[in-house]
C-alpha cells in the first residue's frame, strides 16, 4: 500500500526459515510485504489494513509479531520464522499435526498466524493453562471455529512431546 | 456407515496448516500482474454530472480506466431484481459505491491514478433509516420504487383473529437488531485474465458461488458463457459475503479486458466492509396468543429490513424472516408482514441463517416473557408446542425429521437446568432458545430444470477415485463431505478418493455454497454418483471372481464375494479391469428435490422450502456485572439434530462456530454510520469476539435420520445460530431481571436499561408516597 518508490532502498541481512539472505528493501517496505513478495513466503497472510487481526503473526526473534505493522529495515540481522519454516524435513510440526486433526482450521486464513502465536507461548510456557493458551491468542481472530477447537488444538499439542 | 470414517480432519487440512494453501491474494507477485484500484463515491446519493478521466489516462504506468460508460448491463443474484451496474452510471446511491477503477503498473500508480479522476457530482438527498427512506415525500433511490420500498409481503395462515381470541395470554414487543458483517478474516481480492488472442477470460476469485460469477461476467463483459472460466482458489471463509458476483469481481475483469491482461484487485478491509452484502438492520414488531398451558394459539409479525442501496438478495431476506417464522412449532395461524426498504446505505444480502435471525429473536425473546408470566418453565412452553414428523406447515414447508425434542432434553440435562434454575445468585443467569434453519433452499435462484446438484465421480488408470464437484469449499468441509461420501459409498478408504472442486472448465455446474445446500443436495448427488460408478466396478469384479454382480461388494477397498472367503480383489485390479472394456470411466450422479419440497403456491412460496431442517436448543450462561453491565458468556451448551453426523468433527466445527456468531452478533457486532460514512470499517471498531470474551461451547450432536438426507444427514452450520442472541437476552433477563429488546446487547445498552428501570423505581416509590400522603 505504500509508496515503494519513493522511499530509499538499502540492503538487509536477515536470517528467514533458518536461511540468511540478503535483499533490498525500501525504508518503508512492511515486513509483511516483504516475505510475501520478496521471499515469496505467503503463508503470512493480510486480513486487515494494519495490526488488527493476527493473520500475518511471524516470530521474530522467536516473538510472534505483527509483520504488517513491522518495518521490514528494523529485522537487519535478526531471526524470522514463518508458517512455512515450522515444518521441518516436510513434517508439520506438532501443532500444526494438532490443528490439522482437531480440526483447529477450518477456512484456514487466520491458521498461520494462530499457529505462530501459539509456537511462541509453547517456547517459553510448555505447559500453559486454558487461560494462558487465550490469552496468547488474543490477538489473532478467528472467525470460524468459536476458538474451541484452536484452544482444544494447542493443548493437544502440548500432550505430545516436541 | 464404517467406523473409521467417523471424525475425518479436512482433506485439505495439511495445506491450510503449513500455509501452503494458496488464497486469490497469493497467486500473483507484484510485478506479475497489473493492480487494479476502485474509486468510491465520497457521498451517499448524488447525480453523476461529469466523470474525467483524461489525467489519469495520460499518467504513465496507467494501462487502463474504466467506469459505468463501459458497462452498460445490470446485475445482481435474482433475476427479478438486478438493478444495480459494477460502475455507477447517472446515479450514486450510496458512499463507497465504485464509480471508476484503475489498471496500473504497480499500487502506488493506481493511486495516484485514482486521484487524478475528476467526478462532479450533483448531491440528492439521503436516507439512513427505514423511517425516513418510507417518509412521504422522500426522493426515490430506485425511480419504480414507489415508498423506497423494494418489497412487501404480506401473507395469513389459519386464522390468526380467532387464534388470538382463544389465547389466556396475548403480548407483544418490539425489538430492533442491528446490521452486522460478515467480517471473514480473507479480504476480498479476485485476478482476472483477458487473452486478446483468443477473446478468453479466466477469473479466479472469492465466490462461494462460482456459477453465478460466471453468468455475471458474460452478463457485464458482454461475452459468451464458453468463453470464460472461473475457478476458486482456497477462499477464506464467505458466510454468505460471497454468495451472489459482487461489484469488485466484475469491474476487475473490466479492467484485465480493457488492458488486455492480468489484473490483481485486493481490497482492503475497509472496502471488504463497504462491500457488505451482509445482515440488514431490523425492526420487528410481534404478538402472540397463548394458552395457560403455553400452547401458541396465534402469531402476528411484522419485519422492516433496512436493505441499502440496491436490491442483492433482499427480496428473499425478507421473505425467509416470515417463511420462517414456521417449520419448528406448531403455530396454527400466522400472519406476516415484511417491508425491505431502500436506504443510501451499502447493500445488503444473505449472511449466515440468512433472513431467520432476527424474527426466531423475537419470537423466542417473547415466548420466554410470557412463559414467566404465566409461571412456565421456558423448556415446558417449547415442548407445549412442538411438531409432530412427517408433517407440513401452513405455508407448506415439508417436514420429515424432527428432534427437537432430543436437543431440549439434551441441553436440559447438560446444563443442569433442573436443578440451577431459579436459585442462582443474583446477576447469574441461564437462559434457552430454540432456532432451526433450512438444508438447501429447495427451488433454486435460476430455474434451469436441470437437477439441483451434479457429482462427477472418474477412475483412470492410475486407480484412484476423482469426484468433480462445482461445490465450493470456504472452509466449512464441503470437499471432505464429498470425498466421505464416495468413499463410504464405494466402500473404500477416503485417502483414496481426491476431490476437485470450483472450477467450471472442469467441474460440473453447482449452486454453490449457500442455504446449507450442499451436504444434502451435493452429498446425494456424490452418493448417486458413487452408487453408478460402483456398479460398472462390480461388473467387472464379478466377471474377474466368476460370480454373480450381487453377491459381489466391496468394502475395506477390497471386493468380495459374499460367503466366498477366498475369492476377492483389491480394487486396483478391480478398476484396471473395467478400465479394459470402458477405457476411463467418469460417471454422473445427480440430485432433484422433489416438487413436494419446493413450498406452496402462494407468492415467495418457494423461500423456506427445503428438503429438511436443522433443529437446535441451547442454553446460554451468564455473569452481568450491574455497575458496568459487562456480560460474560461463561458457558454455552448446544445441541442440533443434523440428521446425522457424517462426520462429527466437521459437525461439532460448524455448531461452535455458528454459536459463537450469534454471540458476536448478540453481544458486540454493529455496523454504525455517520451520514452514511461507515465508522466500523474495521477490526477495531467491528467488534469480533477474541479468544478472551469467547466462551466453552459444549455440542450434543443429535441424529434424527433424516429419511432423504445423504446417510440421514442435513445441514449443521446455520441452524444453532439464531439461538443465541434469544438465549442471551433471556438469560440477561433471568440473571438482572431486565429484558433486553435492542441486539447487540452491550454494556451500554445494560447499564441504559438498568438507569431507567432505577429511575422507574424511584418514580414509582414517589408516587405510592404521595399517593399515600393524599390519602
Amino acid at each position: 500500500m505504500l509508496d515503494a518508490q519513493k522511499a530509499a532502498r538499502r540492503l538487509i541481512r536477515i536470517k528467514v526459515n533458518g536461511r540468511w539472505r540478503e535483499d533490498a528493501v525500501s525504508d518503508n517496505e512492511l515486513l509483511a510485504d516483504y516475505l510475501r513478495d520478496t521471499a515469496g513466503l505467503t503463508g503470512v497472510k493480510l486480513g486487515c489494513d494494519g495490526g488488527e487481526c493476527g493473520a500475518c503473526t511471524v516470530l521474530l526473534d522467536g516473538e510472534a509479531v505483527s509483520a504488517c505493522i513491522t518495518l521490514a529495515v528494523r529485522c537487519e540481522g535478526r531471526v524470522v520464522e514463518t508458517i512455512e519454516g515450522l515444518a521441518a524435513q516436510g513434517r508439520p510440526s506438532r501443532l500444526q499435526q494438532a490443528f490439522h486433526e482437531k480440526l483447529g482450521t477450518q477456512c484456514g486464513f487466520c491458521t498461520p498466524g494462530m499457529i505462530l502465536a501459539a509456537e511462541a507461548l509453547l517456547r517459553k510456557n510448555p505447559d500453559p493453562s486454558e487461560q494462558e493458551i487465550r490469552l496468547a491468542l488474543s490477538g489473532n481472530l478467528c472467525r470460524c471455529t468459536g476458538y474451541v477447537k484452536i484452544v482444544d488444538s494447542v493443548r493437544a499439542a502440548v500432550e505430545v512431546a516436541p | 456407515m464404517t467406523e473409521q470414517l467417523r471424525r475425518v480432519p479436512l482433506i485439505d487440512g495439511i495445506d491450510k496448516v503449513t500455509g501452503r494453501a494458496r488464497y486469490t491474494a497469493d497467486l500473483e507477485k507484484p510485478g506479475q500482474a497489473l493492480v487494479g484500484r476502485i474509486l468510491r463515491s465520497p457521498v451517499s446519493h448524488a447525480d453523476i454530472v461529469r466523470i474525467d478521466a483524461a489525467k489519469a489516462r495520460a499518467l504513465d504506468g496507467v494501462v487502463a480506466i474504466v467506469t459505468g460508460d463501459d458497462c452498460p448491463f445490470t446485475y445482481g443474484v435474482l433475476p427479478v431484481a438486478m438493478n444495480e451496474y459494477p460502475l455507477a452510471r447517472e446515479r450514486v446511491r450510496y458512499r463507497g459505491e465504485p464509480i471508476a477503477a484503475v489498471a496500473a503498473v504497480d499500487a502506488a500508480t493506481a493511486e495516484r491514478a485514482l486521484a487524478l479522476i475528476e467526478v462532479e457530482l450533483r448531491e440528492l438527498p439521503a436516507y439512513y433509516t427505514s423511517a425516513d427512506a418510507r417518509a412521504a415525500g422522500a426522493t426515490l433511490l430506485h425511480d419504480n420504487k414507489p415508498g423506497n420500498l423494494e418489497r412487501e409481503v404480506h401473507n395469513e395462515f389459519g386464522d390468526v383473529r380467532a387464534g388470538f381470541e382463544a389465547a389466556d395470554l396475548v403480548r407483544e414487543s418490539t425489538t430492533s437488531c442491528a446490521e452486522i458483517n460478515h467480517a471473514q478474516i480473507e479480504p476480498h481480492a479476485t485476478l482476472a485474465e483477458y487473452d486478446p488472442l483468443t477473446g478468453r477470460l479466466t477469473v479466479q476469485s472469492v465466490s462461494q458461488v462460482i456459477y453465478y460469477l460466471h453468468l455475471m461476467l458474460a452478463r457485464c463483459l458482454g461475452m459468451e458463457t464458453e468463453q470464460i472460466r472461473v475457478i476458486k482458489p482456497f477462499v477464506g471463509g464467505g458466510f454468505g459475503a460471497r454468495v451472489e458476483a459482487l461489484n469488485f469481481e466484475i469491474i476487475n475483469a473490466l479492467l484485465a479486458r480493457a488492458a488486455n491482461g492480468k489484473v490483481m484487485m485486493r481490497l482492503t478491509r475497509e472496502e471488504t466492509f463497504l462491500t457488505h452484502r451482509a445482515r440488514p438492520q431490523a425492526d420487528i414488531r410481534l404478538k402472540l396468543g397463548m394458552k395457560k398451558d403455553g400452547r401458541i394459539t396465534a402469531c402476528e409479525c411484522e419485519v422492516v429490513q433496512r436493505g441499502g442501496a440496491y436490491a442483492g438478495y433482499g427480496i428473499i431476506t425478507i421473505l425467509y424472516a416470515g417463511a420462517l417464522l414456521q417449520g419448528i412449532y406448531d403455530i396454527p395461524a400466522v400472519k406476516y408482514d415484511g417491508y425491505r426498504v431502500y436506504a443510501n446505505l451499502p447493500p445488503c444480502g444473505a449472511m449466515r441463517g440468512h433472513g431467520s435471525v432476527h424474527s426466531r429473536h423475537a419470537f423466542e425473546c417473547l415466548l420466554d416473557r410470557m412463559a414467566r408470566e404465566l409461571g412456565l418453565d421456558p423448556f415446558a412452553v417449547r415442548r407445549a408446542n412442538l411438531l409432530q414428523a412427517p408433517t407440513r406447515t401452513l405455508n407448506e414447508l415439508m417436514v420429515n425429521s424432527y428432534g427437537l425434542a432430543e436437543c431440549l432434553e439434551r441441553v436440559e440435562r447438560a446444563s443442569r437446568w433442573k436443578e440451577r434454575i431459579g436459585r442462582l445468585p443474583r446477576g447469574k443467569g441461564l437462559g434457552m432458545a430454540c432456532s432451526h434453519y433450512v438444508s438447501g433452499a429447495a427451488k433454486p435462484i435460476h430455474w434451469t430444470g436441470e437437477p439441483h446438484a451434479t457429482v462427477a465421480v472418474r477412475v483412470d488408470f492410475d486407480t484412484g477415485v476423482t469426484a468433480l464437484t462445482g461445490a465450493a469449499d470456504i472452509g466449512q468441509g464441503s470437499s471432505t463431505m464429498v470425498a466421505i461420501a464416495v468413499a463410504e459409498t464405494l466402500g473404500i478408504p477416503i485417502d483414496r478418493v481426491r476431490v476437485i472442486s470450483a472450477d467450471t472448465a472442469i467441474t460440473p455446474k453447482d449452486n454453490g455454497a449457500y442455504s446449507s445446500r450442499i451436504t444434502f443436495m451435493v452429498g446425494n448427488a456424490a452418493i448417486d454418483a458413487a452408487r453408478r460408478l460402483k456398479a460398472v466396478l462390480v461388473e467387472a469384479a464379478a466377471r474377474k471372481l466368476e460370480a454373480k454382480p450381487e453377491d459381489v461388494d466391496c468394502a475395506g477397498g477390497v471386493f468380495r464375494v459374499a460367503g466366498g472367503e477366498q475369492s476377492s480383489l483389491p480394487f486396483a485390479d478391480v478398476v484396471r479391469a473395467a478400465l479394459v472394456d470402458r477405457g476411463p470411466i467418469t460417471v454422473s450422479g445427480t440430485f432433484t428435490c422433489p416438487p413436494e419440497a419446493q413450498g406452496g403456491r402462494h407468492r415467495g412460496g418457494a423461500v423456506g422450502s427445503t428438503m429438511g431442517f436443522s433443529y437446535a436448543a441451547q442454553v446460554v450462561e451468564v455473569t452481568v456485572d450491574e455497575e458496568t453491565g459487562q456480560i460474560t458468556v461463561d458457558k454455552v451448551w448446544a445441541a442440533l439434530d443434523c440428521g446425522r453426523a457424517i462426520n462429527p468433527l466437521a459437525v461439532e466445527g460448524q455448531v461452535e462456530g455458528s454459536v459463537w456468531m450469534g454471540m458476536g452478533e448478540a453481544m458486540s457486532e454493529e455496523t454504525r454510520y455517520a451520514e452514511g460514512l461507515p465508522l466500523h470499517a474495521s477490526f477495531l471498531e467491528y467488534r469480533v469476539p477474541t479468544t478472551i470474551e469467547s466462551p466453552p461451547i459444549e455440542v450434543h450432536i443429535v441424529e434424527s435420520h433424516d429419511p432423504l438426507g445423504p446417510f440421514g444427514a442435513k445441514e449443521a452450520s446455520e441452524g444453532a445460530l439464531a439461538g443465541f442472541p434469544p438465549a442471551l437476552v433471556n438469560a440477561v433477563a433471568n440473571a438482572i431481571g431486565v429484558d433486553m429488546d435492542e441486539l447487540p446487547v452491550t454494556p451500554d445498552r445494560v447499564m441504559e436499561a438498568l438507569v431507567a428501570r432505577r429511575r422507574q423505581a424511584r418514580l414509582d416509590k414517589a408516587r405510592d408516597s404521595a399517593r399515600r400522603a393524599a390519602s
